[in-house]
């Protein structure tokens, strides 16, 4: 199968790109082993958060030259404001509905109830403009009978710190309830698939309109609108009360929208997106891709102009590590990697891990290199590149969404 | 300091909750002596909780150690009857290899013969048979009677059965001094590490049960007790690879034990001897690291390709008999001291040496000398009286709703034996999952809570399993720490206990994090420092 550009990788990074290039008329096909790190989304996307201090990021465009030099934003120069900018634009148009803007951070609410500084929410998501701001006076935490990814203990701690007066109430609902009658089946996205019948959302807001009245604020697990945001937007409309959806823990329902939402933006552009195939080899000539070949379709292989690695962090298999090295699995890439396993990781497991910066080498096209020669035609954008510690910068979504669309910009060049 | 008050006063005060500590107090409740157990931290904290779990035949001490040998299988044979939820009885193979001598396996055989250990030389192939998972370049098999036991259920029971029979059991409570009345200790100062008060307990024997740390507790009275601190590091797998413990036939050496349980299994050991200092935060090296595997790898080659879930190591209380290096020709064998014979020290004594095997005699010991002592004169039943949780085949209660799912009742039950029946499951909330990969419910976690003295989330866990499976807690914890922060009120801080306990899962992680380990470390730190904004 023959295509202008295949990207590796079904995820944030690799659909922007896809789409990228499909809107400017390139035939591009997406190979994606499954899930992506959206599915784990915080319900934000991060562009730059925090400080190595850890103190927290205001202007993110003004920080950047602060961060190490190996990061991806160095690559950027000074298209990085134009990208950012780009991606607010852009994102809209393929249907994802967010709040926000990268001259000004914002505050998304944890899982934990707690504020952490973000670039762009997904549009249902609840948010603050200051730490001051709090939800209200009298606040109610509603949640459902057992849903233990949404702990309330821990949501209302967290409230409370603010400065509201917090409560607890379970929506003892049969359509909800009817989930444990398998013990694993309680989780996030299960919930949602309940609410997507009208009459089940019907019931939900009959009875948040008789529990939440006389308070300022009811909170709700951000577990509605699997496949339509507009079900969060009803239900905000139609209770009374104002409603502030607070993320679970993962799944996400809003990640897993969003990866739909690209994936069919991008099909419905022409694209091909080849679900559950995973990407084992690659003939190189002189660091010019010439084939890939995948899982299911064996020997017949893909090939393109164009490659674009987008395959993810350790996390997603992008990265393997083995006991004392680390490599880029489907065309060796260069790797930046510490060679002692003993520098990998901090003793404490909430500090920086040095790991986290570990990721493939690109020239500053984003050229993956090989020996230290940027390929002809292989390309790296988002998590796979090495240089940035997303987790504790808060730079994930805003490195996966800006190098893809460079990556875009230089294969359209 | 408060004056003495009826309910500081005991017949006997025993200091450690390591098994030995909580078999003692077992047993002189069953004697009916007023029993005080004290333990600084949690129970099975130190070497107890940080060994194979291995129910030795005693082959393994056979030829080097006759006397520990057959203390081992008297004392495997009792626990297969007093304690068999805690027990699993699947056999064990002394292998040899090529690069192993032969000749050894005659001398091994009959030794374990001479110790009472039943062993029977198998052909390679029948062992292979038995054994898929074992090196299939062995050329000789010795089966004998090893097996697996999990010290936190075992250290449970005992605590259980002594808390019925009226012994007052305090953990988090520090023993900062030993009280004294000229040459007579009659009492210990106790530090609460929770609610940070001091107290004072009196009684007319204190045993220090201490383990490694029983040195330090000797030292405030001034008696020496000559520990011997020996490290051994060891490596748990993400599955069971072998369902028979698989054993080196030789002279007892590096990593040459691979043990089954549970849902895992565990290759060990190193030994090397540590500074005092070191006991209370041990690390695993690289290098440990790599030898266990590599010698693993020769016990059942699959290790090499079976994903690592953590390593921990532990220190051995050994009593030091001579200055030998390695620590490995110390006797295993226990160590009684009557500390007013001894020291001229009245009203001290302390129980050592020994082993996981061997805790029920130790306790015996122990709790003899406090008849003795005390003038009481009742026999020891432990070696025929089962352990709650051994009692019964069955679960019968009324508490727990008719369709609850098979897997869910057989796991409860597994682990806690007939006391499941205490574990709430009256509706699909109680029968809630919290922790998939081994199966923890909503109402196994309250019943930890509320009946197994659990004050943080690193407890629940040596009580439930909670998070010892393949995802290490990636997201059980977060849902037990909620479970808990209501169970427990407001005085239990939530966040920082799930903090301290992902920190206690790193530990181990850590020096095996590289392939799935990695990737599945990568997801937990990104749920909860990225999503979820823990510092």
């Amino acid at each position: 199968m023959k295509f202008d550009t295949i990207i590796i990788g079904g995820g944030l990074s690799g659909l922007s790109c896809a789409l990228r290039l499909q809107a400017a008329g390139r035939q591009c096909a997406v190979i994606s082993a499954g899930q992506s790190s959206l599915h784990f989304s915080s319900g934000s996307f991060d562009l730059l958060g925090l400080r190595a201090d850890k103190s927290e990021v205001e202007h993110p465009l003004d920080e950047v030259k602060h961060l190490g030099e190996m990061h991806p934003y160095h690559k950027l120069g000074d298209s990085l404001s134009h990208y950012a900018a780009l991606a607010e634009s852009l994102l809209p148009q393929w249907g994802i509905r967010v709040k926000g803007t990268s001259s000004q951070n914002h505050y998304r609410y944890t899982p934990m109830g707690t504020l952490r500084p973000t670039w762009l929410t997904f549009s249902e998501m609840a948010t603050a403009e200051s730490k001051t701001r709090k939800l209200g006076d009298k606040v109610l935490v509603a949640n459902f009978p057992g849903f233990l990814d949404f702990n309330t203990s821990f949501v209302i701690e967290a409230l409370r710190k603010q400065g509201s007066q917090c409560e607890v109430t379970l929506l003892d609902m049969e359509s909800v309830n009817r989930l444990r009658v398998s013990s694993t089946e309680m989780r996030a996205s299960n919930i949602a698939k309940v609410f997507e019948s009208p009459e089940a959302l019907r019931e939900l807001i009959e009875r948040l309109n008789h529990v939440a009245a006389g308070y300022d604020c009811v909170v709700l697990p951000a577990v509605f609108g699997f496949s339509d945001a507009d079900l969060a937007a009803q239900i905000e409309k139609e209770v009374h009360t104002k409603v502030a959806f607070m993320p679970t823990m993962p799944p996400s329902v809003a990640g897993i929208r969003t990866q739909k939402q690209l994936r069919t933006q991008f099909e419905r552009m022409g694209g091909t997106f080849i679900l559950g195939d995973e990407v084992v080899k690659a003939d190189i000539e002189n660091g010019k891709v010439k084939k890939i070949y995948t899982q299911n379709h064996g020997d017949m292989g893909f090939t393109a102009e164009n490659y674009v690695l987008a395959t993810g962090h350790f996390m997603s298999g992008g990265l393997v590590a083995g006991t004392q090295s680390v490599c880029e699995p489907i065309f060796g890439s260069d790797v930046y990697y510490l060679g002692n396993r003993d520098e990998w990781f901090d003793k404490d497991f909430f500090r920086s891990q040095n790991y986290s910066t570990f990721g493939v080498q690109t020239d500053s096209h984003f050229k993956v290199l090989f020996g230290g020669q940027p390929s002809a035609n292989l390309y790296a954008a988002g998590s796979v590149l090495c240089g940035a510690d997303a987790m504790h910068e808060l730079c994930a979504a805003g490195v996966s969404l800006l190098t893809a669309l460079s990556v875009a910009d230089e294969i359209l060049k | 300091m408060k004056p003495i008050r009826k309910e500081n006063e005991f017949d006997v005060i025993i200091v450690g909750g390591g098994i030995t500590g909580v078999g003692t107090a077992r047993d002189c409740a069953l004697r009916g002596l007023k029993v005080l157990l004290l333990e600084r931290f949690d129970f099975a904290t130190g070497a107890t909780g940080r060994n194979h779990g291995l129910l030795h035949s005693g082959a393994r001490y056979a030829v080097t150690d006759a006397e520990s040998a057959s203390e081992c299988i008297k004392e495997n044979m009792i626990l297969r009857r007093v304690a068999h939820h805690c027990v699993e009885e699947h056999d064990g193979l002394f292998i040899s290899l090529p690069e192993d001598d032969i000749n050894y396996q005659k001398t091994f055989v009959e030794a374990c013969l001479e110790a009472g250990i039943r062993a029977d030389v198998i052909d390679p192939r029948e062992a292979r048979r038995l054994e898929p998972s074992v090196n299939p370049t062995l050329i000789g098999a010795v089966r004998v009677p090893d097996g697996s036991i999990d010290p936190f259920r075992l250290s449970t029971a005992n605590v259980i059965d002594a808390r019925e029979h009226g012994a007052v059991v305090r953990t988090y409570s520090e023993v900062v001094g030993l009280i004294r009345d000229g040459q007579r200790v009659v009492g210990v100062t106790v530090f609460n590490h929770r609610t940070h008060q001091t107290e004072n307990f009196y009684a007319p024997l204190t045993i220090n049960a201490g383990g490694i740390w029983g040195h330090g507790i000797a030292a405030k009275v001034g008696v020496r007790v000559d520990m011997f601190p020996a490290k051994g590091s060891l490596l748990i797998f993400g599955h069971r690879v072998n369902n028979m413990v698989l054993n080196r036939c030789r002279k007892p050496a590096n990593a040459d034990i691979l043990v089954p349980g549970d849902t895992v299994c565990v290759i060990g050991t190193t030994s090397s001897r540590v500074p005092f200092e070191e006991c209370d935060n041990l690390s695993v090296t690289a290098d440990e690291v790599d030898l266990l595997l590599g010698e693993g790898m020769k016990l059942a080659p699959a290790l090499g390709t079976t994903r690592i879930l953590r390593a921990y190591a532990g220190v051995r209380p050994l009593v030091a008999v001579d200055n030998d290096p390695s620590g490995r020709n110390i006797s295993r064998g226990i160590v009684l001291m009557d500390h007013a014979a001894r020291d001229g020290v009245e009203g001290f004594a302390t129980i050592a040496g020994g082993k996981l095997m061997t805790y029920r005699l130790m306790a015996e010991w122990a709790t003899d000398l406090a008849c003795r002592k005390l003038g009481v004169d009742k026999k020891c039943v432990t070696m025929t009286e089962p352990l709650p949780g051994s009692r019964e085949e069955e679960v019968k209660s009324t508490a727990r709703h008719h369709d609850m799912k098979p897997h869910v009742e057989a796991t409860e039950f597994y682990r806690h034996g007939e006391r499941a029946s205490m574990i709430d499951a009256r509706n699909d909330l109680d029968t809630s999952l919290v922790c998939e990969c081994e199966g923890v419910t909503v109402g196994e976690i309250n019943y930890a809570v509320k009946e197994l003295h659990v004050h943080s989330l690193i407890d629940l866990r040596k009580r439930t399993r909670l998070g010892m499976g393949t995802c290490q807690a990636e997201m059980c914890a977060c849902r037990a720490a909620g479970i808990m922060g209501e169970a427990l009120g407001c005085e239990h801080n939530a966040q920082e206990d799930l903090r301290s306990f992902l920190n206690e899962r790193w530990k181990g992680v850590r020096p095996v994090a590289w392939g799935d380990t990695l990737r599945e470390t990568e997801y937990s730190q990104w749920v909860y420092n990225a999503v979820c904004g823990m510092e």
